[in-house]
């Protein structure tokens, strides 16, 4: 890592998926990169229109596929680009906060954040405190172990000769 | 989930973006890794995907390979998507099949870290190709574009941008919240660096807006609510009220001169409060429409209905006088609107060493714009509250701009303001003229050849901060006051002293207090500072995220005359394209029912914030109507039944992009 204050000594990288509304945050994290501000690139970006699209199963579909914590990200309330959609996605965070922590998770691993497009330093912050946190809590160890993709759904994709590029496996 | 009903066919490119991308993360090694996902036919790196050869090679492979889905690992989707849509629409795939993985801003930009780069461009690159497999084949939906444009703000962006798209054959409905049309540039004497005079450049101008067969103006109202969409907004106006009929009046003004006060007693708002109006008044002579308005904490008749109302006897038989007159709510419609509500000037009280507000002779700049202007409080004279003639005056820059206690941005306008205000100040009184600058800034058209027009004239320029001012009595004239001013000489490196009879602040450009609402009420955003935001700097400046809202003047930021004459034409340029098409396209991102899945629980319908939802009572289902969805996906997160899905963001979809994002590395 490149900043010593988050980087972890065991070398344990947590993996966050973040789900950042088009208009505020996702926005925002785009200002962060035209900026250059420097954060740990441990956030893996899903972007929706608007937080309110965010259903409580993609949290847990995260946290079961091996994410170590799950970054919510929309536009501060009364800022809405959808009028209020970030609040029922509050409401439904509420419910979910108290739900993952009887599933075992600690809460922290959940996090809900209101960053307008203008803030690209409050995403960078949230985003380096989140992966501390995830550093001192450690990897998120799920029974059973996530499944690695070769599943039923995918399994007639065959994928063809690619040209010259070796063809890398996908647990490599 | 379903899987895809057929293979797929999927090319990923990723992008160099010179060396914005390339120099952080190991472009051949990400297309190695993704040509080894799941229905990826072939992957290549290319210098610049933006280019047209870039664009050329999608395309070729998409006819020779047979592609039908592509993902670009490059920018931000929210700057080239549409690029890349449009490349594979030309070679037959369509459009809503591309997928957009954002390496540059979210990766490359943000990190040193070449390992970690890597592997979260990779975890991008897989997401999108998981999802794009899910992609469906989308057709634009379009909507009627009503041919009538909103301005809102008369001030010479609004002026402008009402004028040309008026002058376009476009019907245009201007609002201001003032009297009178014209805006601060009306406050002003002479505009810099040619010493045009304002009001004769801006009069005409402001005749012509009300003139205009295809401009309605509405004055003294306010936007009080917007709600439809692009294309199509419903807006509401608060009028309020003037208690002069302006259809009846013909700006006479002979019920000002009759009223019962026969001398004006009131701070006149347009004048700073430098000089005194009546309660019905004009705020200044050349106002448009030229229709008095009455004060109602002044107006002796509103206040306690016993005035001998001397007025409606000057106004006779027009009767355009109306005591009873109560704001109303005018409503219409229109298809895009143009944002122009301008600034407010920093008020300097606040730095309290500068001593405004605390010693008579201290002004701001917009004061002694008042006092310059020949229809201003002193016709014209510069002269001091004694009365008197100043015979030295300092001119301070950048008060409340570039300093982190208030606003660390320039105001650009005020270093050609300070050295114009230096000129004509000098030219009027003859007084001796310090300049205290930080760094003078120049850059434009003249500019740089009228601060040594200044400098030649006999102005002194002083290179540092004002640090202190102090007032204290003429020892030999105890009526008259001398400012102390302390000046931290940056340039001779030692403080220095100077005993002045006027200080003028020149003062910073900032965001209009009502900044806030104006912003929820259109739907835009802000930048740090307050000032409305650009959907991009460079590429898009006078649009803003909402669609359909464009921007224009000093509400996106500081800005000169000729830049908010510019960018309002920019602004009109944008809307003509819009709405002079009659149609706009829209992103297909819709919601819809599954009527096979839904139970008809009505949970999504008031979670609806277009009321797009109803329930087909027939069907026991719910129906969305796609014209008025906005595709924010509320109701599909919140479905029980799975009923509800989003185009675009399907919940196979997002599910395929969580699990790419995670299961490669």
């Amino acid at each position: 890592m490149s900043d010593p204050d988050i980087a972890g000594p065991d070398g344990f990288e947590p993996r966050i998926v973040a789900f950042f509304c088009n208009w505020c945050t996702y926005t925002a994290s785009d200002l962060a990169g035209t900026a250059r501000m420097r954060y740990a690139p441990n956030t893996r970006v899903v972007r929706l229109m608007c937080s309110g699209r965010l259903d409580p199963q993609f949290v847990l579909a995260a946290f079961r596929q091996g994410a170590d914590g799950v970054l919510i990200g929309g536009c501060h309330p009364g800022d809405c680009h959808y009028q209020e959609g970030n609040t029922k996605c509050l409401r439904r965070f509420e419910l979910l906060r108290r739900l993952v922590d009887q599933m075992g998770i600690e809460p922290e691993r959940l996090r809900l954040e209101w960053i307008s497009a203008s803030e690209g330093d409050k995403l960078r912050d949230a985003t380096n405190a989140m992966v501390a946190t995830l550093r001192r809590l450690g990897p998120l160890h799920l029974e059973p172990v996530p499944t690695p993709p070769a599943k039923s759904k995918t399994e007639h994709f065959v994928p063809e000769p690619a040209g010259t590029y070796p063809v890398m496996l996908a647990d490599e | 989930m379903i899987a895809p009903t057929a293979d797929v066919r999927i090319g990923v490119y990723v992008c160099h973006c010179g060396s914005n991308i390339a120099g952080k993360i190991d472009v051949e090694q990400l297309a190695h890794f993704a040509a080894s996902l799941p229905g990826v036919v072939l992957a290549r790196n290319y210098r610049y995907l933006c280019s047209d050869p870039g664009q050329e090679m999608i395309r070729r492979d998409i006819a020779e390979h047979g592609l039908d889905r592509v993902v670009v690992a490059a920018c931000s989707p929210l700057l080239h998507e549409a690029t890349f849509r449009k490349a594979a629409e030309a070679a037959g795939v369509n459009p809503f099949q591309v997928q957009i993985a954002n390496i540059r801003e979210h990766v490359a930009w943000v990190t040193d870290d070449k390992t970690a780069a890597f592997r979260k461009a990779r975890a991008q690159v897989a997401g999108a190709v998981r999802r794009v497999a899910f992609h469906e084949s989308l057709e634009r939906k379009s909507v009627a574009v009503k041919p009538c444009v909103l301005v809102v703000g008369g001030g010479i962006a609004g002026i402008q941008a009402a004028l040309t798209l008026a002058q376009a054959g476009k019907r245009v409905v201007l609002v201001e919240r003032e009297p009178s049309i014209g805006g601060h540039m009306a406050m002003f004497d002479k505009t810099y660096p040619t010493l045009d005079c304002a009001a004769c450049i801006l009069t005409p101008k402001m005749t012509a807006v009300k003139e205009h067969p295809n401009i309605r103006l509405l004055t003294f109202s306010e936007v009080e609510e917007v709600t439809g969409s692009v294309g199509n907004y419903h807006v509401k106006v608060r009028r309020h009220a003037r208690h002069v009929r302006e259809e009846l009046c013909v700006g006479c003004r002979q019920c000002i001169d009759a009223c019962l006060f026969k001398t004006p007693q009131f701070p006149n708002a347009f004048d700073q409060g430098l000089a005194k109006r009546k309660p019905i008044y004009i705020p200044f002579p050349q106002a448009v429409p030229p229709v008095p308005v009455i004060d109602p904490e002044a107006c002796i008749e509103l206040k306690t209905g016993r005035c001998k109302m001397t007025c409606l006897d000057a106004c006779a038989d027009r009767g355009a006088i109306d005591f009873r007159q109560e704001e109303w709510l005018e409503e219409f419609d229109v298809g895009a609107i143009i944002v122009a509500t301008g600034y407010q000037a920093f008020d300097p009280r606040v730095i309290a060493h500068y001593g405004y507000g605390r010693y008579r002779n201290v002004y701001t700049s917009l004061e002694v714009e008042r006092l310059l202007n020949a229809a201003g409080p002193t016709e014209g004279k510069v002269l001091l509250r004694d009365g008197s003639v100043p015979r030295r005056v300092g001119v301070v820059h950048c008060v409340g701009s570039r300093d982190h206690h208030y606003h660390s941005y320039c105001s650009r306008v005020c270093c050609m303001a300070s050295l114009k205000l230096a000129h004509l100040v000098q030219e009027k009184t003859g007084a001796e003229l310090f300049d205290f600058y930080i760094d003078m800034r120049t850059p434009g058209k003249g500019f740089e050849e009228f601060y040594e027009r200044v400098q030649r004239e006999g102005v002194n320029f002083v290179r540092g901060k004002v640090g202190d001012v102090h007032c204290r009595k003429d020892d030999g004239d105890p009526s008259h006051e001398i400012l102390t001013v302390q000046v931290d000489d940056t340039l001779l490196d030692k403080v220095r002293t100077f005993d002045l009879d006027m200080l003028i602040l020149a003062v910073a450009m900032e965001p209009d207090a009502a900044a806030e609402q104006v912003r929820r009420l259109f739907g835009m955003s802000c930048s740090g500072e307050g000032f409305f935001l650009e959907k991009h700097p460079k590429l898009a400046p006078v649009n803003t995220a909402a669609d359909g809202v464009f921007l224009a003047g000093a509400c996106q930021g500081p800005k000169d005359i000729p830049d908010t004459v510019a960018q309002a034409g920019a602004a009109a340029a944008e809307t003509l394209a819009m709405i002079d098409h009659g149609r706009i396209e829209l992103e297909p991102n819709t919601a819809w029912i599954d009527e096979t899945l839904c139970s008809g629980c009505k949970t999504c319908i008031p979670l609806c914030p277009y009321n797009a939802i109803h329930r087909d009572e027939e069907k026991q289902v719910a129906v969305i109507d796609e014209t008025s969805c906005k595709g924010c996906g509320v109701c599909v997160a919140a479905c029980p039944s799975g009923a509800a899905s989003q185009h675009l963001f399907t919940d196979d979809q997002i599910y395929e992009e969580i699990e790419g994002v995670l299961c490669y590395v």
